[in-house]
């Protein structure tokens, strides 16, 4: 009997050990691969990487092109995710009647949020540059990303607004306000750092997506600026991509601190958002 | 805060109304691109307001969104084809076809490959034909002396003119070739793939090969008893045959009437020979490019290839074709 | 404030506009799988599901072009067989190390640092696949050529590790802490507890867990474009470059896709292939998730 238990719990222990062993193991791995990238690119990056634009010359090649059209596709996808992504939980949330209809939704959001993202480049392509002939533009860049990132702020946004003390939205109701009224007024205000956070986590995931928008063809050689919505041009994984298939190990080196760039914003956005979601719930307002 | 929104919505709005213009938009052959490329870059530095595209469709899909009037300047790594001038004509689109550079295939191997010093042009042959699709998949199958050891084949992709070009001199019909090999139409990809297995055996445009040549070993071929080696040299004598090429860019007659594409057409014949030698392509003889030059400012439309490529082109051929 | 009935009018509108954007996500859905279906229809008529289905090579774009998808569907089934291969179990015993051997405290820091990793962008493990793990591999396998499956399918696993993590870790949280209090009065180790009650009362949630690992290790694009190599290849082992679907696409999608050409199609038509094996892993994983809440 007494062998027996300490046996136990001497496999006990093992396992215990063998667990951590892999935890730590991975977590290692993990946190080489991303120093290694540091170490490999950090020393790339100064002020004229960060404001020339790619180049054949791998020491002359710079992120410019790259990191302003991510700004400005990421600019585009907020406003389209906030508008619909939105929408779409405030009429799940507030206006839908449960029911085979509202499922469907539900069913759709839930099945999008695990669809390869390359499948979007397909749909982009067939329907916003050859239907809508909007072409390879910053335009639909945004819209492309936007469809892939909507289940986030959807959800974000449910959570948000499910998260708020309903006697409240009572209250404003027996006030004689409308429906409308007290989401305006009382429920969106209330939920918006909810909201952000949604946002934060869409576009920290959209920053980095490359497939589907090589796939609406921005992979080109992009030397200037965009200066409206309909032009093309190039983001920071598409450039990182490019770097990378170039033979010339002084290219990799490129693509190293445009990982190192994509990693920190990324990151970034990502600590934005936990430190949010924090705050929201250390701050009591009821 | 939604102030905010309608602010940023009307600017969006607005710019949608700004026209794209003063854009040049080139595409095509990849190995015709390092080219455009620094022709590209040199070009905004000294003309900042307009700007310039280059794609790497390959030179088959660069031509197909070429006749149908997507791009301005075509990249070809060959003449254009039978079926793309008659593609053009039904758009109704005239062009102008421009010599740029020459340029040869290389046959490249694993720097530490001990055995391969050369290749006769029927040991590629036996190599790349359509029948030798998963039948010679050995060394010693393409030439007994050498080891019984797997070859790792490495070569164009099929929307690429290297492709065209080396398929029509090496297997006497253009595009057919065995399909179990790496492809690319991107000849980045090659030079990697190539640099990093010990038994490849590859094709790829001379200029990457000489960009690249710490990580490549490129061997003679040998036509017709004589080995050469690829180089400048053999390439501007015409020694190095069959794998000799000349590089074309095609503009467009509606787009050649803006002006910013007339502007860069030109500085691109001005450049070519500076930049080609600096990126290691062979730039053709003064004398052509003169030729070229006025090609150009006379609108002289039309290919003189007759619609298919010309196996192992001399400069001077190029230059009494070009001049007639 | 107007009257109550321009106010109703107002509101009408935004509710609509509410619904239309709750309804986008079927319109979307329906988007894609209509967009692969008509422009691969043309392809199916040209082609027909023979070939396509057992024909072992793929080679569209040559003279003699040949349309089996075998070699793509088998780059794809060997990259996410590595992936998982390393991914889930490692995934399921660090989740249940962290569910029950660690104090609550501790799972605190660590969540938010898997979620953290979870969202490295998937080019980034491209780079290291190909600088870093592909010439560590070439120490031990010397003959490992420069892009191979394996390469690219332990890179994968790497990144699906923390989605797996997460999601089993959520589902054995689930699990009610009485069973745990129940199996320990009885005399049970921590780890009799894990093996035998928890991971069997969470095994609904960790299987639909590792059914979207797998969704995602079909659907990952770049680390295969970078570092599985590009050519289409009939193979099994995974020291030979091979193409996936997914780098089929982007391989194609960097060139040019002429409207209408049977070249396009053979986009759309992997496309269609990737989404129908992504649905039915979708579903497969939403129906062992809808069997947790029977279980309690």
């Amino acid at each position: 009997m007494e062998t027996s238990t300490s046996r136990r719990k001497l496999f006990n222990q093992l396992m215990k050990i063998l667990g951590l062993l892999g935890l730590g193991l991975s977590l290692v791995i993990l946190l080489t691969l991303i120093f290694d990238l540091i170490i490999r690119g950090g020393s790339r990056i100064d002020f004229n990487f960060l404001t020339s634009f790619p180049s054949r010359r791998p020491s002359e090649a710079g992120l410019l092109s790259a990191w302003v059209g991510t700004l400005f596709v990421m600019l585009i996808t907020a406003v389209m995710t906030i508008l619909v992504g939105v929408s779409a939980a405030i009429y799940l949330e507030e206006y839908a009647k449960p029911g085979p209809m509202s499922r469907l939704i539900e069913l759709n959001i839930l099945n999008l949020s695990a669809m390869p993202s390359i499948l979007y480049g397909l749909l982009a392509l067939g329907i916003f540059v050859h239907q809508f002939r909007l072409g390879a533009s910053l335009l639909t860049a945004g819209l492309t990303l936007s469809l892939l990132v909507l289940p986030i702020v959807i959800v974000s946004s449910r959570e948000a607004l499910r998260a708020l003390p309903p006697n409240l939205k009572e209250a404003s109701f027996a006030l004689g306000a409308t429906r409308f009224q007290t989401l305006i007024y009382y429920q969106l205000p209330s939920s918006l750092s909810g909201i952000m956070t949604g946002v934060i986590l869409a576009l920290s995931r959209a920053i980095g997506e490359t497939a589907p928008l090589i796939t609406i063809g921005a992979l080109t050689y992009i030397a200037f600026l965009p200066k409206s919505i309909m032009d093309p041009f190039t983001v920071l994984p598409i450039q990182l991509f490019n770097w990378l298939s170039r033979p010339q190990p002084a290219f990799h080196v490129n693509a190293a601190a445009a990982g190192v760039i994509l990693l920190f914003l990324t990151l970034s956005l990502n600590l934005l958002a936990i430190y949010i979601r924090i705050r929201v719930r250390k701050s009591v307002k009821w | 805060m939604s102030s905010v929104f309608v602010a940023f919505f009307m600017t969006l709005l607005l710019t949608f109304s700004v026209a794209q213009a003063q854009m040049v938009k080139v595409d095509g052959s990849s190995t015709v691109f390092p080219l455009t490329e620094a022709v590209a870059e040199e070009f905004q530095k000294a003309d900042p307001k307009i700007r310039v595209t280059v794609g790497i469709s390959g030179t088959g899909g660069g031509f197909k969104k070429f006749c149908r009037g997507d791009s301005d300047i075509q990249n070809a790594s060959r003449p254009i084809e039978e079926s793309e001038i008659q593609a053009c004509k039904k758009s109704g689109i005239r062009f102008l076809e421009l010599p740029v550079a020459f340029d040869a295939i290389a046959i490249v191997v694993h720097p530490s490959n001990p055995f391969a010093k050369d290749i006769t042009v029927e040991e590629l042959k036996k190599a790349w034909e359509p029948s030798a699709q998963g039948q010679i998949k050995k060394w010693n199958q393409i030439r007994s002396s050498w080891p019984d050891a797997p070859v790792a084949f490495f070569g164009a992709g099929s929307d690429s003119g290297t492709f065209d070009y080396f398929t029509e001199a090496i297997n006497g019909k253009s595009k057919s070739s065995r399909g179990d090999y790496t492809a690319s139409e991107d000849d980045n990809t090659l030079v990697m793939g190539v640099s990093r297995e010990k038994n490849a055996l590859g094709y790829i445009p001379l200029h990457y090969f000489e960009e690249n040549s710490a990580k490549l070993k490129a061997i003679p071929v040998i036509y017709k008893g004589k080995k050469q080696t690829p180089s400048k040299e053999s390439v501007i004598s015409g020694h190095y045959a069959p794998l000799s090429r000349p590089l074309f860019i095609y503009i467009s007659e509606k787009s050649l009437k803006r002006a910013e594409v007339k502007k860069f057409a030109e500085f691109y014949i001005q450049k070519s020979k500076s930049l080609a030698e600096e990126i290691q392509m062979i730039p053709l003889p003064e004398s052509t490019y003169d030729v070229v030059q006025k090609n150009l400012t006379q609108e002289k439309w039309g290919t003189v290839f007759k619609g298919h490529s010309q196996v192992g082109m001399k400069i001077e051929e190029l230059l009494l074709k070009e001049k007639n | 404030m107007g009257t109550r009935q321009s106010r109703g009018w107002v509101e009408k509108i935004f509710e609509t506009w509410f619904a239309a954007c709750a309804y986008l996500s079927v319109a979307v859905t329906a988007g894609i799988v209509l967009t692969l279906v008509w422009e691969s229809w043309p392809f199916f008529q040209q082609v027909g599901l023979v070939e396509f289905l057992f024909e072992k090579e793929w080679t569209p774009l040559f003279s003699d072009a040949k349309f089996g998808i075998q070699p793509l569907l088998l780059g794809t089934l060997m990259t996410t067989l590595i992936a998982c291969a390393v991914a889930v179990p490692l995934g399921i015993l660090i989740a249940a190390t962290l569910s029950e051997f660690m104090s609550s405290r501790m799972r605190q820091v660590i969540k938010p640092v898997i979620e953290l990793l979870a969202g490295i962008p998937s080019v980034i493990f491209g780079y290291f696949a190909l600088i870093v793990v592909t010439p560590f591999l070439q120490k031990w396998i010397p003959s490992l050529p420069g892009f191979s499956l394996l390469a690219a399918g332990l890179t994968m696993s790497f990144m699906i590790l923390p989605l797996i993590v997460s999601l089993s870790e959520d589902a054995l949280q689930a699990v009610p802490s009485s069973l745990r209090e129940a199996s320990q009065a009885l005399g049970g180790t921590v780890w009799e507890t894990t093996w035998k009650v928890i991971l069997p009362s969470a095994s609904s949630g960790i299987i639909s867990a590792c059914i979207l690992g797998v969704s995602r290790a079909i659907g990952e694009t770049m680390v295969v474009a970078i570092a599985a190599g590009q050519q289409p290849h009939w193979t099994l082992d995974p020291t030979e470059p091979a193409a996936t679907m997914t780098a089929f696409m982007v391989q194609v999608a960097l060139g040019d896709l002429p409207h209408g050409s049977l070249g396009y199609q053979t986009v759309f038509v992997v496309g269609l292939t990737l989404l129908l094996m992504t649905l039915a892993f979708n579903f497969l994983a939403l129906q062992f998730r809808s069997r947790i809440r029977k279980s309690f």
